[in-house]
């Protein structure tokens, strides 16, 4: 058991995410002596190791049917790196690819798995602070054993400290099992009819506005004030209004002058793409919504009496 | 195809959560519980496989509720064709012990695709769907967007983030997690699930109780404390409009005063 902190990294166009760079400035603060060991999976990929220089090993299994992330296949190699180098620690990014290959790795290695981390503990024992609930309970979770998987949220530390270059050792590894996914494209967003990520004011909805029908007084509202509406993920998905609009995880990330938030609860997959606007004003009904977490301002209340209130001073 | 599809029921996203007495877990006595909402998208991608290419849609849920029973007449409302009840009165389960019922349950069974929404806000110990797809030894994907019948499989498209997705063959048998259907989940009347309801479309299968441990222990629970670092703004909402057009106004937005 090499005892140390094992990193997934993730990457697309040879580039590295900044949750990988997040988790490797993690890794630092839990390794102590073990070391930080990163997994990195592709093909060609070896010379990208220089830009893990915040980790003391890198291994690597570089396969072409890898090139692109590849679920089954990603998540087999992986697994295999864990089952080769027996590390304490396995910190897994909390996004799309990493959910494919954390629960499989835990599962494969008979390993418990932490979900929703926000902090790590790794001084006595194996400890972390989740976020439940989209943000509505925060749990402390103890493990049991003395290894564990931890998929950690966006944030926890900052890329800059993981973005360091260095000469680690590099170490090949095999493929692990055959892949039954294949990769056969990769397709770009459509462009909307509004770009969300150049506008200085965002008047944006969640699940709160609660019908396709109400949208239209946000967009007056958005109008008086110069900028447009944007939402949340719930709201995408219903098809109240297109992918373009949507900030978060897996939509956009913005910075806007001014973040109205207008009924939208603050899931930690939201507060990820707004968290650095300039000024949030949050308007929930529930006051433990976590929006008001991230806000500057903030009113419980009704979004429907306080809109008409609004559009009414700004038309004046 | 023959499809399966997981629902789970999870804490109504809009209520207040309040704690047990020893804060390690919700009081669930008074929680309302609806459908796990990338379920229903789970569910809504299932129906549209049928409609497109025939089979069946089989819906699965854990837990003797009303509110379990409730999610699976609505499902055979809105088009599946058995609705399956693992019953006991087994009370809150992790995604470790779902995941052991489910895969004792389907194993048993030929379902070529396992739809499961990609993650349930509970899920500490991991995603349902995934642990599933370990536990049968099938292909998995998550954060399904769409899934198309392509020669013996299917060809399945996944979100990465900032809208950019990709596509892959998968063989099957497989598992997927759904995050959004092709289209919104489908609104069924009230008067169609009564229907169901009154024709008893619902089936019971044996429930192997769980005997595996996630390996973690939740010691304490607490609602974070809410708008710390932000300045509440007290009053009806003619105060609360007073005060952000003064925000506004303060950043350059919204005319002059």
């Amino acid at each position: 058991m090499s005892g140390a902190v094992l990193v997934i990294t993730e990457h697309l166009n040879k580039r590295f995410t900044d949750a990988t760079f997040e988790l490797l400035a993690l890794a630092r603060t839990l390794a102590g002596d073990a070391g930080v060991e990163a997994a990195l999976v592709g093909s060609g990929v070896a010379g990208m190791a220089g830009e893990l220089g915040a980790a003391d090993r890198v291994v690597v299994i570089d396969a072409p049917h890898l090139e692109v992330f590849d679920p089954d296949g990603h998540a087999a190699a992986f697994a295999a790196v864990v089952a080769g180098r027996e590390p304490r620690i396995v910190l897994v990014p909390y996004t799309s690819t990493g959910m494919d290959v954390g629960s499989h790795i835990a599962a494969r290695a008979g390993l418990p798995l932490v979900s929703y981390c926000r902090s790590i503990d790794a001084s006595d024992g194996l400890s972390a602070t989740c976020q439940l609930y989209a943000g509505k309970i925060e749990a402390d979770v103890s493990v049991d054993g003395d290894r564990a998987v931890f998929s950690v949220l966006s944030g926890a530390a900052p890329a800059a400290d993981g973005r360091l270059e260095g000469s680690p050792e590099v170490v090949e590894a095999g493929v692990g099992a055959a892949s039954r996914t294949r990769f056969t494209g990769l397709a770009e967003p459509e462009g909307g009819d509004v770009d969300i990520t150049a506008q200085d004011v965002l008047v944006v909805v969640g699940r709160g506005i609660e019908s396709e029908a109400n949208i239209e007084d946000v967009v007056k509202l958005a109008e008086l004030l110069g900028g447009a509406v944007a939402a949340s993920r719930p709201i995408v998905d219903q098809g109240w209004l297109p992918k373009s609009r949507q900030v978060g995880k897996s939509g956009l990330t913005v910075k806007p002058k001014v973040y109205l938030a207008l009924g939208v609860s603050g899931a930690p997959e939201h507060v990820e793409g707004m968290r650095d606007s300039s000024t949030i004003i949050a308007v929930n009904t529930d006051p433990q919504a976590p929006i008001f977490g991230v806000a500057h301002h903030g009113w419980v209340g009704d979004l429907f009496d306080l809109l008409p209130e609004l559009t009414d001073r700004l038309e004046g | 195809m023959d499809i399966a599809v997981i629902l789970r029921t999870v804490p109504d996203p809009v209520e207040e959560l309040e704690l047990n007495d020893d804060e390690t877990d919700l009081d669930r006595d008074y929680l309302g519980f609806v459908l796990n909402e990338f379920d229903d998208h789970a569910l809504e991608e299932a129906l549209l496989l049928k409609e497109a290419g025939g089979g069946s849609v089989t819906a699965y849920a854990i837990g003797t509720t009303d509110e379990v029973e409730q999610i699976l007449y609505t499902a055979v409302a809105k088009g599946a064709d058995a609705a399956v009840k693992l019953g006991d009165d087994v009370g809150a389960l992790d995604a470790h012990a779902q995941a052991e019922v489910l895969a004792a349950a389907l194993g048993e069974r030929s379902h070529e695709l396992i739809l499961c929404g990609v993650q349930a806000s509970d899920e500490i110990d991991g995603q349902v769907a995934m642990l599933l797809s370990a536990k049968l030894d099938l292909p998995h994907v998550s954060v399904v967007v769409g899934v198309e019948p392509a020669g013996d499989g299917l060809s399945v498209t996944k979100e990465y983030w900032g809208g950019i997705t990709a596509t892959y063959d998968v063989s099957l048998p497989a598992v997927l997690g759904v995050q959004a259907a092709q289209q919104a989940p489908r609104y069924v009347a009230v008067s169609r699930i009564r229907q169901a309801q009154e024709a008893g479309a619902l089936s019971e299968a044996p429930f192997v109780p769980p005997t595996g441990s996630s390996g973690i222990t939740i010691t304490a629970m607490r609602i974070p404390e809410s708008g710390t670092g932000a300045e509440m703004i007290s009053g009806d909402e003619e105060a609360a409009a007073d005060r952000i057009v003064e925000l506004l106004q303060a950043a350059g937005m919204g005319g002059g005063a």
